[in-house]
């Protein structure tokens, strides 16, 4: 039997702030197939950053992870040195940060940054390398990419320091890439060709990937299945197509009627009513209680993952069943 | 107040003095070879200094009251164009006027005031954000400074901006760092509307919000617009949320406007071959796992833009003319205007 790419076993991350422990993520799973893409999606603020960080082993006192299990290849990352892992990041797995800084030297060259990344991880002569940070650069849609090779990043647009920073994570074909918000300052057609380019890349070479954006309609074209974050935890996962089509969770519900594109031009969008709990105080029960039409007193209690039909699983206990049946 | 708004939610061709005018507005950014660089050319290499036409001769009024937004390829200008308006850089050449008078020539407590009036939310919410700054500061210190609050008032003004954006006022004391990507854009948004604008750029303000937070966003956007007639340029990649929102949408290639029109009409009677195929490439929430395509044709680079019509390269319906002369933008309907050679 094979093993999935990366599992994700009841992953817990916490900030141990003066203000009181901050439980960024508590009690995250997810499975990534070889060649497949999850879609991480939630509310801003959920987690799934701290997700991507606890994976590649970047999280930063006064965080930790404190509890479960990152399984690549069955191997259990949270339990790796630090060198093991540095010797893993960057070559079989990359990280597509969402602030494009984290990736880039402000003070260094493009191609200096680029041809270093190369050879650190491969033997290859100097030109090559700079052969292959060309090409790349191509591949993302940077138009002259011998003379801008020469730039520094505050010479270049938003989105072209984003293409940047997926160019990098590009450049080793790593088994998995996790991508955060990789594509927010992206038109639409750029965004095309750089998601056509990361589809070649899971169909040819195998790559998973974990795409993290609020872009649903990017997770619809893109991704086989899809994860929901609430307030540090999944709410709801399952098929792309079932859970954008009918979605069980009130908040994915709640997420998808607010897509501009479903509600009338000038007039007020369809929002979530209430804001976000703090993290610090999570009261038990359902995180989404305060802000739910269907709450009940019941909602109160604990409320576990459930698989609700095949496939699918939600944490709710009064979930769009209606959707399922029809 | 309300008969201001009246006209300007009119159409385009009511005549109304605009809060801001670019007058032949163009940025260029050079770069000078360094000293290696010009022994290299001495000695017969193919280099030369290289110069972005990152804006290229832009006119546009904005009357009060109005949303623009503002739409096309990623380098194409936007965020250049979005400086100059809300004067923060300089432009090459051209003209800013605010409320008819160029801001060049103001000085001292007139320079200060249009500079608080008009305010920027910048695209690089890190960036934008001192990091040694706590929240509260970040979002109040300017307001106090300016007499928009008080010593006393400051912790209820903080909170209510912070609240407004969608924050917890109860983190107010953390540090940029501490927040996630888009908790980190709303307070960019909190710090912008804290000095109470008049003018307002959004650069890609709402590309980090998930939609419900963001529609929470585009709503208080709106409703300041309604209750404070607060103007905007609202660039975004985000036609979804351009077509909701703007009243007037202007796009952008290559550093020129190659579009402009009343947004009903610009996504109902989409002229310029580019603006049809950005609008055709559109991905929606319905389409499920499909294959994306490829850039057809070559990204032009504004090092070296192709002449005549930047477009003629991925153009479908390019002719001979469109190589050599540049087309003007003219009005084709009233209020929409395109720079395309077919119009004649
Ligand atoms: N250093 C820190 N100290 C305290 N809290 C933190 C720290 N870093 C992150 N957090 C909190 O952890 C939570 C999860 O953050 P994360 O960045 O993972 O959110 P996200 O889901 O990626 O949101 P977004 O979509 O806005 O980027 C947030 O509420 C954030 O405020
Ligand atoms: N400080 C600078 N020095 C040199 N070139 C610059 C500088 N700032 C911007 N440019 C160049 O100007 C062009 C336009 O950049 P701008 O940031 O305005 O694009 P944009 O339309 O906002 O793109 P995006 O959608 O990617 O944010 C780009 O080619 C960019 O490389
Ligand atoms: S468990 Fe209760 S409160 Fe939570 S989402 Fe379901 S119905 Fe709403
Ligand atoms: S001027 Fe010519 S190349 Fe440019 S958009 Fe029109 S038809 Fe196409
Ligand atoms: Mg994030
Ligand atoms: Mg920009």
């Amino acid at each position: 039997m094979s093993v999935a790419t990366l599992e994700v076993r009841n992953l817990q991350t916490h900030f141990f702030t003066r203000a009181g422990v901050v439980k960024a993520v508590d009690g995250v799973s997810f499975t990534v197939g070889r060649g497949k893409v999850l879609g991480l999606v939630g509310e801003s603020g959920s987690g799934k950053t701290v997700t991507g960080f606890s994976i590649i082993g970047l999280v930063d006192e006064p965080g930790r992870v404190v509890g479960g299990e990152i399984l690549f290849h069955g191997q259990n990352l949270a339990r790796l040195s630090e060198e093991e892992m540095r010797q893993l990041r960057g070559n079989r797995i990359a990280m597509i940060f969402q602030d494009p800084m984290m990736t880039l030297n402000p003070v260094l060259r493009i191609d200096t940054q680029m041809i270093e990344t190369v050879l650190a991880h491969t033997k290859v002569s100097h030109e090559e390398a700079r052969q292959r940070c060309r090409d790349t650069l191509g591949m993302v849609g940077i138009p002259s990419p011998e003379e801008r090779l020469k730039s520094y990043p505050h010479q270049f647009s938003g989105g072209m320091r984003q293409r940047v920073a997926i160019a990098i994570a590009l450049l080793h074909r790593p088994e998995l890439i996790i991508a955060d918000e990789p594509t927010t300052a992206l038109d639409v057609t750029i965004q095309g060709q750089i998601l056509a380019e990361v589809q070649k890349l899971a169909i040819n070479t195998g790559t998973s990937l974990i795409w993290i954006t609020h872009d649903l309609s990017v997770v619809a074209g893109l991704a086989d299945d899809i994860a929901v974050m609430y307030a540090g935890r999944v709410v709801e996962d399952g098929p792309v197509s079932e859970v954008l089509d009918k979605p069980l969770h009130p908040y994915t519900h709640g997420l998808i009627g607010s897509v501009p594109s479903r509600n009338k031009r000038g007039e007020p969008l369809r929002q979530i009513p209430g804001m976000t709990p703090s993290l610090l105080k999570l009261p038990p029960g359902c995180a989404f209680r305060s802000r739910c039409d269907r709450a009940t007193a019941e909602c109160a209690a604990p409320i576990e993952l459930m698989e609700l039909t095949l496939g699918r699983h939600a944490r709710c206990i009064h979930p769009h069943m209606e959707a399922v049946a029809a | 107040m309300s008969a201001t708004m009246q006209q300007s939610q009119g159409t385009a061709h009511v005549p109304e003095r605009p809060i801001i005018e670019l007058i032949g507005i163009t940025k260029r950014f050079e770069k000078k070879l360094d000293f290696i660089g010009k022994l290299a050319q001495k000695l017969g290499a193919p280099i030369r200094e290289e110069i972005v036409h990152a804006v290229d001769n832009v006119n546009l009024s904005i009357r009060k009251g109005e949303v623009v937004g503002l739409v096309g390829e990623s380098g194409c200008g936007k965020s250049t164009l979005g400086r100059v308006v809300a004067g923060i850089m300089p432009p090459s050449d051209g003209e800013v006027l605010w409320r008819g008078r160029n801001i060049a020539s103001l000085h001292g407590a007139e320079a200060k005031e249009a500079k608080l009036r008009a305010q920027m939310i910048f695209q690089d919410p890190y960036a934008s954000l001192n990091p040694r700054m706590k929240v509260q500061d970040i979002v109040g210190e300017a307001p106090l400074v300016h007499g928009m609050t008080t010593r006393g008032g400051f912790d209820t003004y903080v909170d209510e901006q912070l609240r407004r954006a969608g924050l917890d006022p109860t983190l107010k004391k953390r540090y940029p760092h501490q927040f996630s990507g888009g908790q980190r854009q709303r307070i960019g948004i909190a710090r912008a509307l804290a000095v109470q604008p008049e003018f307002l750029v959004c650069d890609e303000s709402v590309a980090a919000l998930d939609v419900s937070i963001q529609a929470q966003i585009l709503n208080l956007f709106m409703k300041l617009r309604a209750d404070l007639d607060l103007t905007y340029l609202f660039i975004s990649h985000d036609l979804g949320v351009v077509e909701h929102l703007s009243d007037r949408v202007v796009i952008m290639y290559l550093g020129r406007v190659v579009e402009q029109a009343p947004s009903e009409e610009i996504f109902a009677r989409a002229n310029h071959p580019y603006t049809v195929s950005l609008l055709s490439s559109v991905p929606r929430i319905e389409a499920r796992k499909r294959a994306f395509a490829t850039v057809k044709g070559e990204i032009p680079s504004p090092l070296n833009p192709p002449p005549g019509c930047h477009f003629h390269p991925r153009c479908p319906h390019a002719f001979d003319r469109c190589k050599v002369e540049v087309p003007a933008l003219k009005e084709i309907a009233p209020g929409h205007l395109s720079a395309c050679h077919l119009n004649g």
